[in-house]
């Protein structure tokens, strides 16, 4: 019995989180596959190394990271998706490059020196702002997930899909956003006492909209400029977005160009036609805007194997669009029984937060899934309880608990449980 | 900390907060009426920023004839891209179509999404009435009005969408 195996925490071998934060596993190296450091030097440890660079590139040995299951509506370019390559991905900070992206006709490649944002409508006085004046105002910056509606509800399909989990679960991703609080434009142009909501345009070719009520946009709305300390790249709407933490990505209408100021929602396209949640009753809920409490274990998940029966670390993210999360669950035996897995330091409202559980997989077939609760006191659904109640014709919005099964040989699959 | 120290802090913030509003670099710069009409795309479900211009179904299936039928197919149904005829009645089923006829709860949305978006590879050739007209013609398809109903900004905001009051809103 070795010192992990003092703290059992719940059935088929959950170990107790406290080994994570007392650093247990660090003095655990011994669970690694050990390998002998030659005295001698390694080839790369001959000669100076590369130059440097004025771009950093991640290794070349990391090439197969990628976004996956890039692909377009059927006869159209740039109208669909890419999804964030979670399986191979640690940490609440989503690399720009691989955050997922969901556009409705392509990325428009737009001038920031001729770009502008106008806020109009019912207002005192409509202004019109450009990048550098924008630059200019005081800016805050957040560390917020951004999740697409329809993230997952590919997990209502009939049989598990059997296919990293990227494919089903990418369309969430974790950055710093840097800006310019909205409030602050809103003052200035003087809002209208009988304004109650703004409609986002985007300045992509359809003009993408949304309508947002305006105590969200005097709340925590931004004019993002910075995501991860650069200004924003052109798929995650370069010059300027819309950002709002914990709702619907599709809200956060990228490349912004104007805000009109209005006493009612616009009932655009994307609010009623798409987005909108339909009832097996035949009516719709209209506005469901937070993205609920939900949890991922990315690691083990699809697609990898345990060589041998040994102590592992279960490691995944989990988030909430109505606050912080307040505490995850792991089981090893498919639900029967749970333990809570230690959280990374790094707990922030409307962010991706890190937990780790320890595991000594014993060599038999079982059933691993993750179950968060956020600080609200919402806690992550079966995905029974969420079909049960579900029109077939809703995609949105799903945050079922995930699970995935660790066969005899330890390759792990997607599995419902 | 006494509350006789907690009162001073809060007067300070409040001063700090008046006193940084006012030291907002207050940079916008005004915009004038003919740039707002250009750049105002939103059509409200009460008729709200309807621009002038009119157009029927008769006159709409040569427009979706020519713009919209190699993407949304023969009578709005069955090609590559969304359906936007039929699948009435079917929303409480275990198979929902949702469509323009069956689920769009106002036809000021048609007309706003089209002029905004569609056609799809060059939006923004269409002449608004032309746009009047391909939204009677979808409306028409959908058995919602009749093939000569005039559409324009008046009568638009008053068609009455099988669906209007399917929608809960929960915010
Ligand atoms: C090149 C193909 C193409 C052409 C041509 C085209 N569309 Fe579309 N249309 C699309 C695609 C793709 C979408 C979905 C866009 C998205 O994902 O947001 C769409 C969406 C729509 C929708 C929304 C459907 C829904 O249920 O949400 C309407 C309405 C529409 N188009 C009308 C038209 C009209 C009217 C025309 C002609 C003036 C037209 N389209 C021409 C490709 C096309």
């Amino acid at each position: 019995m070795s010192e992990f195996d003092k703290f059992p925490a719940a059935g088929n071998g959950l170990l107790d989180r406290r080994i994570f934060l007392r650093g247990s596993l660090v003095g655990g190296t011994s669970l690694l596959t050990a390998r002998a450091v030659a005295t001698t030097r390694e080839s790369w440890m001959r000669s100076p190394g590369a130059p440097m660079d004025e771009i950093g590139e991640p290794s070349p040995h990391e090439a197969h990271v990628k976004r996956t299951n890039v692909r377009s509506t059927t006869g159209t370019t740039g109208t669909g998706v890419s999804f964030t390559p979670h399986e191979h991905l640690d940490g609440i900070i989503t690399p720009s490059r691989l955050h997922f992206e969901r556009h409705h006709s392509g990325i428009p490649d737009i001038d920031p020196d001729a770009h502008r944002l106008i806020i109009y409508g019912l207002v005192e006085r409509p202004l019109s702002f450009s990048l550098d004046t924008l630059s200019r105002y005081p800016m805050i910056s957040r560390i917020n997930f951004l999740e697409c509606s329809g993230n997952s509800g590919s997990c209502l399909a009939p049989d598990p899909i059997q296919a990293p989990l990227s494919f089903y679960h990418g369309l969430v991703a974790g950055s710093e956003w840097g800006g310019v609080p909205l409030s602050a434009l809103l003052d200035e142009v003087g809002v209208k006492p009988e304004a109650k909501w703004i409609v986002a345009d985007g300045a992509d070719s359809p003009v993408m909209n949304r309508s947002v009520p305006l105590d969200k946009a005097f709340d925590d709305a931004i004019i993002a400029l910075y995501q991860n300390g650069e200004r924003l790249r052109p798929s995650n709407g370069y010059p300027m977005r819309l950002f709002l933490p914990g709702w619907e990505g599709n809200m956060s209408v990228k490349w912004l160009r104007t805000i009109k100021v209005v006493d009612q929602p616009a009932m655009s396209k994307d609010e009623t036609s798409k987005y909108s949640d339909l009832q097996p009753d035949g009516s719709s809920q209209l506005f469901t805007f937070p993205m609920g409490v939900k949890s991922l274990i990315r690691s083990p998940s699809h697609g990898m194997s345990l060589d041998e029966p040994g102590v592992y670390q279960i490691s995944g993210i989990a988030w909430s669009g109505h606050g912080g999360v307040r505490r995850v669950e792991v089981s090893a035996d498919g639900g029967k029984t749970w333990a809570d897995a230690a959280l990374d330091d790094t707990v922030l409202s409307k962010n991706l937060t890190c937990f780790r559980s320890a595991w000594r997989w014993d060599g038999s077939p079982s059933t691993i899934m993750s179950r968060a609760t956020d600080d609200k006191g919402h806690v992550q659904p079966t995905r029974d309880s969420i079909i049960a109640d579900r029109s077939v014709g809703n995609f949105y919005h799903y945050n079922g608990i995930q699970a995935w099964r660790v066969g005899k040989q330890g390759e792990v699959t997607h599995v419902y449980a | 900390m006494s509350m006789h120290n907690i009162g001073i802090i809060i007067i300070l913030n409040i001063l700090v907060t008046a006193g940084l509003a006012d030291e907002l670099p207050d940079l916008g710069v005004p915009v004038d009426a003919e740039t707002l009409a250009a750049i105002d795309f939103t059509v409200l479900p009460n008729g709200d920023g309807l621009p002038d211009g009119s157009g029927t179904a008769a006159g709409g299936a040569a427009i979706y004839q020519l713009h919209c039928l190699a993407c949304h197919g023969e009578g709005g149904i069955g090609s590559v891209n969304d359906s936007l005829v039929g699948g009435h009645d079917s929303l409480a089923t275990q198979r929902p179509q949702k469509t323009v006829g069956s689920y769009w709860p106002y036809a000021t949305t048609i007309f706003d999404y089209v002029r905004r978006a569609m056609p799809l590879q060059a939006p923004g050739a269409l002449s608004n009435d032309e746009i009047y007209a391909v939204t009677a013609y979808l409306l028409f398809l959908n058995g919602i009005v009749g093939e000569d109903k005039e559409i324009n900004s008046r009568t638009l905001p008053l068609v009455e969408m099988p669906n209007r009051d399917g929608f809960v809103w929960v915010y």
